[in-house]
């Protein structure tokens, strides 16, 4: 009963500390509201990201892909045909992501670690590639321009505040369905994999279709983040798809805390600002980024997120410890971290 | 009610890695409730034998059945949900997990539900009840909320069977249950083994003889892959041969 309770109160704060971002973010300037609504896209990434990475335990450079072709084909869309709605774009986004997804898991199930890591960087570069190569389809390295964002029943989203709710609100339905997924029989069979694939096999799992549907959900809820991406900028180039944009998505989830969903968040926020907002007054901020990146992984590998909890947990039970001794029916085994 | 075709059946099994013939031409039979030893000195292809039985492996020749059917070429995953289960050897539980989520994975396992996206595990009252039943059952529901790698080797290797059985299988194999304990704990986990359900088909490699001759009535005896002598643990007790390999004197 106490576990549920103190998950109820996680999903509190959460939505409570969402709700203050969609408070106070109209109040600050321009620039800082397009950093934020970066933040919210790029949290989508790294959150679909974490449930390969953090829960599978299946480190990917691959997402990118997902990323490039949900982006690719806004803006192709948007472009090309006229009045095309939010619904088609992100049918078509999403639907284009979970076909790739599907035909580049068959490839890449099959290898685990560092191969997995290969193979998943390959595809970045293929896609890269055809984004920079194809040129008439993707205008080549000129990129595509003008990829204004449709209303929404009515309401123009080319407001950046209207835009920044509107991400805000995809940033939350992809955040509550992943929340289900982790906690629903088919998550668990996620970590158990992660932790022990030899005993889930003997366990009964088909180990390889639990990965396989993680692979494919991964990259399907990755591709909404390019969907988004290409009409927050409205312009869209092979430089927002190249190889780094899927590194950084894995430093999102290393430093915000693999498997919580929300750590990835904050390590896309903490990238985002770094990215847009150091690099105004430091010109080689990678260098801040690459340091903040030794830190976490010297100081806090499971990521800053899963150090708060690990130290929430420490305070719980020396609290727990310390209020035992009086009280001498306490199990010595519950107090054991 | 008796099954009268065996529920485990090796034919000529072999298996060879490269110029080493691991395991050969071994032939095995396992019925209803049939309590069945291995023994054998380190390298004698027991642990191997388990791998080609549970599908980690695949055979280089022979036949494997399960319930009569040919099941040779099967993936793991589907012979254990013929009613197949295994411990290993090497304590492999999901160390960062807690006792409780241990016990959970293994029992929805073999049920559809552990493919469900969109409808919380905690909301499954049945599997928690099953859980909390095995795990009542060896007095550990205390422990649920504990990381399995807090428990000690003892516990550790107990949750291992507990975690075999958590599938309610038919044929359960057994490798080294009493791996690392004292002798004390040793015949708590024979006692535990023979509190199971009598309908249970158990194959278990043990090195610890007091445990093997506790448990089983037949015994495999495994020489560089081959099958030295198979027979009543009585008359495997007492051969001059068994003994020789044993006490290094082969």
């Amino acid at each position: 009963m106490s576990r549920l309770s103190s998950e109820l109160k996680q999903v509190f704060w959460v939505i409570a500390a969402f709700g203050a971002l969609g408070a106070v973010t109209p109040f600050f300037d321009d620039y800082t509201q397009t950093i934020i609504t970066r933040a919210l896209v790029f949290a989508i990434m790294a959150m679909s990201l974490d449930i390969l990475m953090g829960y599978t335990g299946l480190r990917s450079m691959g997402h990118g892909v997902y990323f490039a072709f949900g982006a690719y084909s806004t803006a192709i869309l948007v472009t090309k045909v006229k009045g095309v709605g939010l619904l088609t774009l992100f049918g078509a986004g999403l639907g284009l992501s979970f076909l790739v997804a599907a035909f580049l898991g068959f490839l890449a199930i099959r290898a685990v670690g560092v191969y997995f890591l290969m193979i998943t960087l390959s595809f970045s570069m293929v896609v890269w590639g055809l984004a920079y190569r194809w040129h008439t389809v993707t205008g080549g390295d000129n990129g595509i321009a003008g990829i204004l964002p449709p209303p929404l029943f009515g309401i123009s989203l080319q407001n950046p505040v209207a835009f920044f709710y509107f991400t805000l609100g995809v940033f939350l339905i992809c955040l509550g369905l992943l929340y289900l997924l982790v906690k629903s029989p088919f998550g668990k069979t996620l970590v158990g994999i992660r932790e022990g694939e030899a005993r889930m096999k003997m366990l009964g799992y088909n180990t390889w279709l639990h990965k396989y549907l993680a692979f494919v959900i991964s990259g399907t809820f990755a591709g909404i983040s390019g969907v988004l991406w290409a009409m927050l900028n409205r312009f869209i180039a092979p430089t927002d798809v190249e190889l780094v944009t899927s590194v950084e998505a894995l430093l999102m989830v290393a430093l915000g805390g693999p498997a919580t969903l929300v750590g990835p968040a904050i390590g896309a926020a903490i990238v985002m600002f770094l990215r847009y907002w150091v690099s105004t007054f430091i010109e080689r901020w990678y260098l801040i980024l690459g340091a903040t990146y030794i830190i976490t992984i010297l100081y806090a590998r499971e990521g800053i997120l899963g150090k708060v909890e690990g130290l929430l947990a420490w305070r719980k039970a020396g609290r727990e410890a310390g209020a035992a001794i009086p009280r001498v029916q306490k199990q010595p085994e519950e107090i054991r971290t | 009610m008796a099954e009268t075709q065996p529920r485990l059946e090796l034919e000529a099994v072999s298996k060879q890695f490269g110029g080493l013939h691991a395991v050969e031409d071994v032939n095995l039979r396992l019925r209803e409730g049939g309590r069945h030893g291995i023994l054998g000195p380190n390298g004698a292809g027991k642990t191997t034998l388990f791998n080609l039985i549970t599908g980690v492996l695949p055979t280089t020749s022979g036949r494997i059945s399960l319930f009569g059917q040919d099941v040779t070429r099967w993936p793991t995953h589907k012979r254990t949900a013929m009613g197949m289960a295994r411990t290993f050897q090497i304590t492999s539980l999901f160390p960062k997990l807690t006792v409780l989520d241990n016990v959970l994975l293994a029992v929805q396992g073999l049920r559809r539900m552990k493919l469900m996206m969109f409808r919380p595990l905690a909301s499954y009252k049945d599997v928690y009840e099953k859980a909390e039943k095995l795990l009542t059952d060896v007095n550990f529901w205390h422990l649920r909320d504990q990381q399995v790698r807090n428990l000690s080797h003892g516990e550790q290797r107990q949750l291992e069977v507990v975690l075999g059985l958590a599938s309610d299988p038919k044929v359960l194999l057994l490798d080294e249950p009493s791996a690392g304990l004292a002798t004390g704990e040793s015949r708590e986990m024979a006692d535990f083994l023979n509190s199971l359900d009598k309908d249970l088909s158990i194959l278990i490699i043990e090195h610890d003889l007091d445990v093997l001759f506790g448990v089983v009535s037949q015994i495999t005896v495994l020489h560089y892959g081959k099958v030295l002598l198979e027979g009543p643990s009585d008359q495997v007790r007492n051969d001059q041969q068994v003994n020789e390999i044993y006490l290094g004197k082969g």
